[in-house]
């Protein structure tokens, strides 16, 4: 079935596209998939890397994700710690396999008790790093990996993600290139992570009578830790 | 046949486009549309041989009968070096449907193309072509404005009513959050579907009612008659009158649909 | 889904009778404008994004051939798998099979018009598969076996109230007296009772915002998290998608996703946007082990080469709804299927027929204000002319206004004539309106009087009163005093 239909749909597609473009269309495809050639890129983004940190803060906070900015990796379990008491949610992390994460010394902290995997079943807090970060709009980029399940950032009714400054950059764009240079296959073609999740601030729906609610499906929860030093 | 642009004399000759609604329903606002463009240094002529645009035709997709009656407008307005018409949506049918309407047509196309090109809504015409600044009129009341869907999305026509009836002795503009919504009139679309548009109307002239002014004002009869049409069901005092009576200081006749 | 489009008068007198409806469509006229043009006042390049936007699908919709096969090898690179469908039925059948094989009995929903449009849920349910809405206002209709009433807020037209009773009917193991009036209530219901079938379920369906040629995956866009949690924790995810939704590259998706939301909700960005690409990676540790895209057609072909063309770049976003005084009378479920507002009543007519869906063209004011806020820039008001030409050259309209049309033009294009008849006309109206300057009640124009005065004529035409004062030479002022008669 899929077959016949396949060849009767392109056909037909074929057939309303090439009056209008002439010839076979493929070079110009060809040549708009190699320039990968941006739209208008936002200005507000195209700032100053301390400018940008201080928008990504602002564009988190205003969708109601809490930030907190740290100098050291070894203030990140102080500072998830407190998150954690002030808003009285059990201490209880499910880690990212990541090497960054596994690089903070959680132990300084005897209330976290810390574990890794995916994140299932009853998780309180799901911690994850982040590929990148985007000022424009104060998004998260994950990218999934053995490292990095997808499952951490949406089961929980908690995230925390703990990103090196380092990480963070203006724009979208900025984004895919630096996914696209990281590559895992040098010289080869470019081939996408299963997922990658923007997110941007805590779940929520408006579905009740348009009235804005935290925590539909996702977490109730981001907290977002900034750091500027990666390494201890 | 080329547009007008700088070959324009001082005095340019216009043809008044009076529109159907105004010739038999108001023929005030032709009037003070002649008043107007005289004051603004044209020379008004009013060709007998015009009836309508064809937007009725036009607007239920019977190309066919809204081309037999465009045909005879735009033979009509030909020897004019622009077309002004008291109506943003009349204009808009001109200036932005006839292309379509002969799209194609060897004759005609270039004809019609010609025509929109000199053709203008009334104020909009005044305020951008003529630049008219100020008007002498006075009128000591409050008034709120309804931007014509055509006039205000195919026209531009929105900042242009403001600016002049700035500079109307006395009055006080008084705007509401809906004034870019549609009144529901729709030409026929109001008889085809009178519940849904009474609705529509509801939200405009609630909206009108709230900000307490004594007149609404707009550039288009349709909507015009509907708006009082509806105001005056509801028992509303609010006075009806198109723009250019009052930028013409002509108000000595009775609101559309009376007081 | 049977169509009522047909009956649309009565759906929409029934529409403007309950008030519940029309409290919610009220607060969504509010709402959702103002929060657009908020979010596009932050935003300086937005009007050049939505031409960037508007050319990425231009350029798209005349390579899509191109594009799809392009798309299809990069959705096998990733060890995924396409079904080319036809129409709805052939969409249905694939989607089946997928489930069949995979040995399904719960499958996870996130939104999809699409998904609507093939009606796969009442297939999936003849079959003895459950399938379970997990957006929460999908949700809440598939509980209420209701179609969806917006693009974006498919549970718009209900009230808390409304949804607290479904739930009571619903949710009948929990205690009967339980508290549900204030709307986190009902959210935390909701998540308690869709999170065994978010981990039970053996296939998760979604739609796609986009699908990107480059990467041969698909982009999600939600606020809830529901999609992600779809897509994610099943063993197989089927994507369910019209074949105009490619785009080329990331770079081209980004900038649909800035205008996307700003367009829809007002956010920036949604919460969540996610890019999937195939099935699990050697070594992930979650994501699904089969990754399918049912690429549908179901008439979109036909649009491509002709007059409808510029419909096929919509994004679904609502705008238009959101902005349409006649959406904003009626609703969504008054449109009678699966979409509604302006792009619905361009789109239909081409899914359902042009008889069935012949109100929907018609039942438009072609205010414009939906093209000034379509972030792709689409005509909508020319197209939903073009359905009325084409319904007037199939001779359907009433043959009492064809007629009128007819009679009214032949006269209109003989001035003379047109002239001579009108000026008594209109001088006899004028005289019988009385002081009073308006008739309640005009026996040949009952559906304007039904709701509205019909302003009198201020007596003489115009035309005559200029072809009086060229013969006598008058000035026209003289004449102005007889035209405004007190």
């Amino acid at each position: 079935m899929s077959r016949a239909s396949r060849q009767a749909m392109l056909a037909d597609i074929r057939n309303a596209c090439t009056p209008r473009r002439g010839g076979a269309g493929t070079a110009a495809v060809e040549a708009r998939l190699a320039a990968r050639a941006p739209g208008p890129v936002p200005a507000r983004a195209r700032i100053a890397r301390e400018g940008q940190i201080a928008l990504f803060i602002a564009e988190a906070e205003r969708v109601q994700a809490s930030v907190a900015r740290v100098k050291h990796v070894r203030d990140v379990p102080g500072a998830v710690a407190g998150y954690l008491a002030r808003h009285n949610i059990e201490p209880r992390l499910k880690c990212a396999p990541d090497p960054f994460l596994r690089s903070i010394p959680w132990a300084q902290h005897p209330v976290l008790s810390v574990a890794e995997g995916k994140g299932e079943g009853d998780d309180p807090v799901g911690v994850t790093g982040a590929f990148a970060a985007v000022a424009e709009t104060g998004t998260l980029v994950l990218v999934s990996g053995a490292a990095s399940p997808t499952t951490l950032a949406l089961v929980p009714p908690v995230h925390v993600a703990v990103v090196p400054t380092g990480r963070l950059l203006g724009t979208y764009e900025e984004s895919w290139a630096a996914l696209r240079a990281r590559s895992p296959r040098p010289g080869k073609e470019f081939v996408m992570p299963r997922s990658v999740n923007w997110i941007t601030g805590p779940s929520r729906t408006a579905d009740i009578e348009q009235t804005l609610l935290l925590g539909a499906h996702g977490p109730q929860r981001l907290f977002i830790v900034l750091v500027d030093e990666e390494n201890a | 046949m080329s547009a007008p642009t700088t070959s324009v004399p001082a005095s340019p000759r216009v043809g008044l486009f009076v529109t159907c609604l105004v010739d038999l329903m108001r023929p005030t606002v032709g009037f003070a549309a002649i008043k107007l463009l005289e004051e603004a240094g044209c020379t008004v002529e009013v060709a007998r041989a015009q009836t309508c645009c064809g937007q009725p035709a036009w607007n239920s997709g019977d190309s066919a009968n809204a081309g037999k009656v465009a045909r005879g407008l735009i033979a009509a307005f030909e020897p004019f070096d622009y077309v002004v018409a008291p109506s943003g949506s009349c204009a808009g049918m001109i200036r932005a449907h006839y292309p379509e309407l002969f799209a194609g047509d060897a004759q005609w196309e270039p004809r019609a193309r010609a025509l929109a090109a000199k053709t203008h809504e009334l104020i909009s015409f005044l305020a951008d072509v003529r630049g008219v600044t100020r008007v002498a009129a006075r009128l000591k009341a409050s008034v709120t404005y309804h931007d014509s869907c055509s006039g205000l999305r195919e026209l531009g026509v929105k900042r242009q009513p403001r600016a002049l009836l700035a500079t109307v002795a006395g009055l006080e503009l008084r705007e509401g959050p809906e004034a870019e919504t549609c009144c529901g009139f729709g030409g026929l679309f109001c008889v085809k579907y009178p519940d849904v548009s009474a609705a529509i109307t509801d939200v405009k002239t609630d909206d009108i009612v709230a900000t307490g002014a004594n007149f609404v004002l707009a550039g288009d009869m349709g909507c015009l008659m509907n708006i009082a049409g509806r105001l005056k069901r509801r028992g509303s005092k609010v006075a009806v009158r198109h723009v250019a009576e009052v930028l013409a200081g002509m108000t000595d006749a009775p609101p559309i649909a009376g007081d | 889904m049977e169509s009522t489009s047909g009956r649309f008068e009565n759906n929409a007198r029934a529409a403007l009778s309950d008030p519940t409806l029309q409290t919610a469509l009220a607060k969504l006229a509010d709402g959702f404008p103002a929060r657009r043009l908020e979010a596009a006042g932050r935003m300086p390049e937005f009007e050049a994004l939505r031409d960037a936007a508007t050319e990425i699908k231009e350029h798209v919709l005349d390579h899509l051939d191109v594009y799809l096969e392009t798309f299809e090898r990069q959705v096998v690179a990733n060890g995924g798998e396409i079904h080319w469908c036809r129409d709805a039925e052939e969409a249905r059948q694939a989607i089946l099979e997928i489930c069949r094989a995979a040995g399904a009995r719960t499958v996870t929903k996130s939104k999809t018009m699409i998904g609507e449009e093939i009606a796969i849920n009442e297939h999936l349910e003849r079959h003895g598969i459950r399938p379970v809405e997990t957006d929460l206002g999908e949700y809440i209709i598939q509980l209420r076996r209701e179609p969806p009433s917006h693009l974006i807020a498919p549970a718009i037209h209900l009230s808390l109230a409304q949804v607290a009773e479904t739930f009571r009917a619903s949710h009948k193991e929990l205690p009967r007296e339980r508290a549900l009036n204030e709307p986190d209530a009902l959210l935390a219901e909701a998540r308690a009772k869709l999170r065994p079938d978010f981990l039970a379920a053996d296939v998760g369906i979604t739609g796609a915002n986009m699908l990107i040629a480059e990467t041969g995956g698909n982009v999600l866009v939600t606020n809830e998290g529901n999609a992600d949690l779809t897509h994610t924790l099943p063993r197989v995810h089927i994507v369910i998608a019209s074949i105009e939704k490619i785009v080329p590259t990331l770079e081209d998706a980004s900038v649909i996703v800035r205008v996307l939301a700003r367009s829809a909700t007002g956010q920036d960005v949604t919460v969540y946007t996610s890019f999937c690409s195939g099935p699990r990676r050697p070594g992930d540790l979650d994501g699904p082990d089969e990754y399918h895209v049912i690429l549908l057609d179901n008439g979109r072909a036909k649009l491509l080469g002709g007059e409808f063309r510029d419909m096929l770049r919509c994004i679904r976003c609502g705008a238009c709804l959101n902005h349409c005084p006649v959406y904003r009378a009626v609703g969504g479920h008054a449109y009678g299927w699966v979409y509604s507002g302006p792009m619905g009543a361009v789109l239909m007519p081409a899914l359902i027929g042009m008889h069935e869906a012949r109100h929907l063209p018609n039942a438009s004011t072609l205010c414009g204000r939906c093209e000034s806020v379509c972030p792709m820039r689409i005509p909508l008001p020319r197209m939903l002319r073009a359905w009325r030409e084409r319904l007037h050259r199939a001779g359907r309209g009433s043959l009492f206004a064809r007629l009128g049309l007819s009679a009214w033009a032949s006269v209109a294009s003989r001035p003379g004539l047109y002239h001579a008849i009108m000026a008594p006309l209109i001088r006899a109206l004028g005289n019988l309106a009385g002081p009073g300057r308006r008739f309640r009640r005009l026996p040949f124009l009952g559906a304007w009087t039904s709701a509205r005065d019909f302003p009198a004529p201020e007596g003489e035409t115009f035309m005559s009163l200029w072809a009086e004062a060229e013969r006598k030479r008058k000035p026209y002022a003289d004449l102005r005093a007889r035209s405004a008669r007190p």
